[in-house]
């Protein structure tokens, strides 16, 4: 409670420096906001050149030509979200080490900062994404809605990965740079680009330890599949984001204090 | 009511032999240790009343930063505790941690904010803010092309926009020029005379004396002497001459004030004396009084270079006059154990109406640093009063002859 209480005496400072961030990230440019659509949309133009002609044979009974790009939209917008949260998050304290020195504040502000942050960018590209699925007339209909469960998961999974290793991280720098290169096997290692069903069985028996594999199998089941994800199986993600959670809780608190001195 | 009090505060770094050994002494285990704790400050203890102003005083590295930050809360103590009632203003080295890329203007706001202040009560201050840092168009260009002193203006305005209950200050008012000092230390008058309480470091002593009611001396991490502001920057000034290798003595002479004495002891002070000129040992002088400072001293041990410097102070302990016998060319070589020296200083007491005093130093080379043999605060006190003159204020009679044309 005293913790909910203290984030919403700094919501001033919190909502500003969303603000600022979002200003400062693209106020110098000349494209402004654009490059926050501009990013993803060139990575799935490659994608799609390079994978759907392969793809599109795989998915049984589709005649519609947009059903690559729909599968892979869903699935890399949700993994940005993810990756964005996770690896920023591993960074904010070493980032605003100067701050945290100077003024005392609830640490806590900074990775919920992370969160609105890589949340505002996951709107702004993801309304998009949903008026072309509504122009183009694949919009699923009710299905729809199952995506605000699947965003809370992976948030949460996001968040508690991220501030676990944003704490080790100020103790062993190695974490940040480990967790980059991790993050590159853990994208590949996930269905999204392609399908699961290309795997070789023994493959898709260890994918299923992946827990961002039920999550964004979910993405792409609501939003390319039309249909309601697999709930039983987001039972195991959610648990490991709950496990999470509670590690970065239990890490921060044992170690904020001796986090400053190392700072 | 005690609005700041620090019990048994101490602080320690955790110092492993490697970053292995802080992973080894994470993961294995029962968590055996594998750290030593490096003390950086011990048993701090001190309150502050409301309205009250107390500076802090050590050499660098003696730890006053560190207790700085875990007043205002940016790092923890290892023990001890640290009681807060109000609102606590901290402006802790340069800038308030400001965004070297975001203008002045939008730097405030998020410093505002950090200190829990909401946008609109921001917005309400903000043009005071501006008007007290006087730093013009700059204020919305980005901060990365302040001057030190223009960043530290601005942070000072921000951290006193508001009135805090408890105002912690390090050394940042340095950085400012005569002009912002002067206002800044006004306002900080005007807050404490409304009930806020003032905690700063500083090297500076006129600073130190002017604002606070009392001081503390951080030496070797440990609270040295608490005191006065003038005994304690006379301490300190003893400490720097010492560096540890003398027991420094504190006698209190009978008005009350704290004398000083420390050093080496190659040389000592027998006795000092203001001699009117017929040779009478004085205690009040007339302004412009012709008088002498007599020294006494015997060498103790065979020293091959000795100078004697005196300093008059006022009551505020502030420097009026001082000199040695290197700056007067006279420094005395090859002095034997037991031989005995006496030194008269003739001058004229063109002083102002009021109470002085004056430190003897005996060493070497042309300061007190390098050989220290006795260090003797207080020395002599006399008081000055105007016998003859017309009335004046001030601290020095500067012989006015007036000539009126019209």
């Amino acid at each position: 409670m005293k913790l909910i209480q203290s984030i919403w005496n700094y919501r001033g400072f919190i909502l500003g420096s969303v603000k600022r961030d979002f200003q400062f990230k693209y106020q110098n440019s000349l494209l402004g906001i654009l490059w926050i659509v501009l990013q993803p949309l060139s990575m799935i133009l490659v994608y799609t050149l390079i994978f759907s002609q392969v793809m599109h044979a795989k998915f049984p009974g589709s005649t519609n030509p947009l059903t690559y790009s729909i599968y892979l939209c869903s699935g890399i917008l949700a993994w940005g979200l993810f990756s964005e949260i996770s690896t920023r998050a591993t960074n904010t304290f070493i980032e605003n080490a100067n701050l945290l020195k100077k003024i005392n504040f609830p640490r806590i502000c900074l990775p919920i900062i992370v969160v609105l942050n890589a949340a505002l960018n996951f709107i702004i590209i993801f309304s998009l994404f949903t008026i072309f699925l509504l122009l183009s007339g694949n919009f699923p209909g009710v299905t729809f809605l199952a995506v605000l469960p699947l965003l809370g998961t992976l948030i949460l999974l996001a968040i508690g990965v991220g501030i676990s290793l944003g704490v080790l991280n100020v103790f062993f720098r190695d974490v940040g740079q480990f967790f980059t290169i991790f993050l590159q096997f853990w994208f590949w290692l996930t269905p999204i680009v392609y399908l699961k069903s290309i795997l070789p069985e023994w493959v898709q028996m260890w994918i299923a330890y992946n827990p961002m594999e039920p999550v964004i199998a979910g993405f792409q089941q609501t939003i390319a599949g039309q249909a309601w994800p697999n709930w039983i199986s987001l039972l195991y993600p959610l648990g490991v984001a709950l496990l999470a959670c509670i590690v970065a809780a239990t890490l921060f608190r044992r170690h904020v204090g001796d986090m400053m001195d190392e700072l | 009511m005690s609005s700041l009090i620090v019990s048994g505060l101490g602080k320690a770094y955790k110092q492993y032999a490697s970053r292995w050994a802080r992973l080894a002494e994470w993961i294995t285990p029962g968590h055996r240790t594998r750290h030593h704790l490096h003390w950086v400050l011990q048993d701090i203890n001190f309150t502050l009343k409301p309205g009250e102003a107390m500076g802090i005083i050590g050499i660098n590295g003696a730890g006053k930063s560190t207790l700085l930050k875990m007043i205002a809360g940016t790092i923890q103590p290892t023990l001890g505790e640290i009681k807060v009632s109000g609102k606590l203003a901290a402006l802790l080295e340069l800038g308030m941690g400001f965004h070297p890329d975001f203008t002045g203007r939008e730097n405030a706001m998020m410093a505002g904010q950090l200190l829990g202040h909401t946008a609109d009560e921001m917005q309400m201050v903000m043009s005071n803010i501006l008007d007290f840092a006087e730093i013009g168009e700059y204020i919305d260009q980005p901060v990365r092309v302040y001057s030190s002193g223009m960043q530290m203006r601005l942070a000072f305005s921000v951290a006193t926009a508001f009135r805090p209950d408890v105002l912690v200050v390090d050394e940042a008012l340095s950085v400012g020029d005569a002009y912002f000092q002067h206002k800044s230390f006004e306002r900080i008058r005007q807050y404490r005379a409304l009930g806020t309480t003032l905690l700063i470091v500083s090297h500076d002593k006129a600073a130190i004396q002017s604002i606070c009611d009392r001081a503390i001396l951080i030496n070797g991490g440990q609270l040295a002497q608490e005191g006065k502001p003038e005994d304690i920057m006379n301490y300190y000034n003893a400490l720097l001459a010492d560096k540890g290798r003398h027991e420094i003595k504190f006698n209190q002479t009978s008005s009350g004030q704290t004398q000083v004495i420390s050093g080496t002891g190659e040389a000592s002070i027998q006795s000092v004396r203001l001699l009117n000129s017929q040779g009478q040992a004085i205690e009040v002088v007339g302004v412009g009084q012709a008088v002498a400072l007599e020294v006494m001293i015997r060498i103790n041990q065979d020293i091959p270079e000795l100078v004697m410097g005196y300093l008059v102070k006022d009551r505020l302990g502030q420097d009026i006059f001082g000199s040695n016998t290197h700056h007067l060319q006279q420094v005395l070589h090859g002095l034997v154990k037991g031989e005995e020296i006496t030194f008269a200083i003739k001058f004229p007491a063109n002083l102002g109406v009021g109470s002085y005093s004056v430190a003897i130093a005996l060493h070497s080379a042309s300061n007190h640093i390098a050989n220290n043999y006795e260090w003797h605060e207080l020395a002599v006190i006399f008081s000055v009063v105007n016998m003859q003159y017309p009335e004046f204020i001030g601290s020095s009679w500067l012989n006015p002859a007036l000539k009126i044309t019209r």
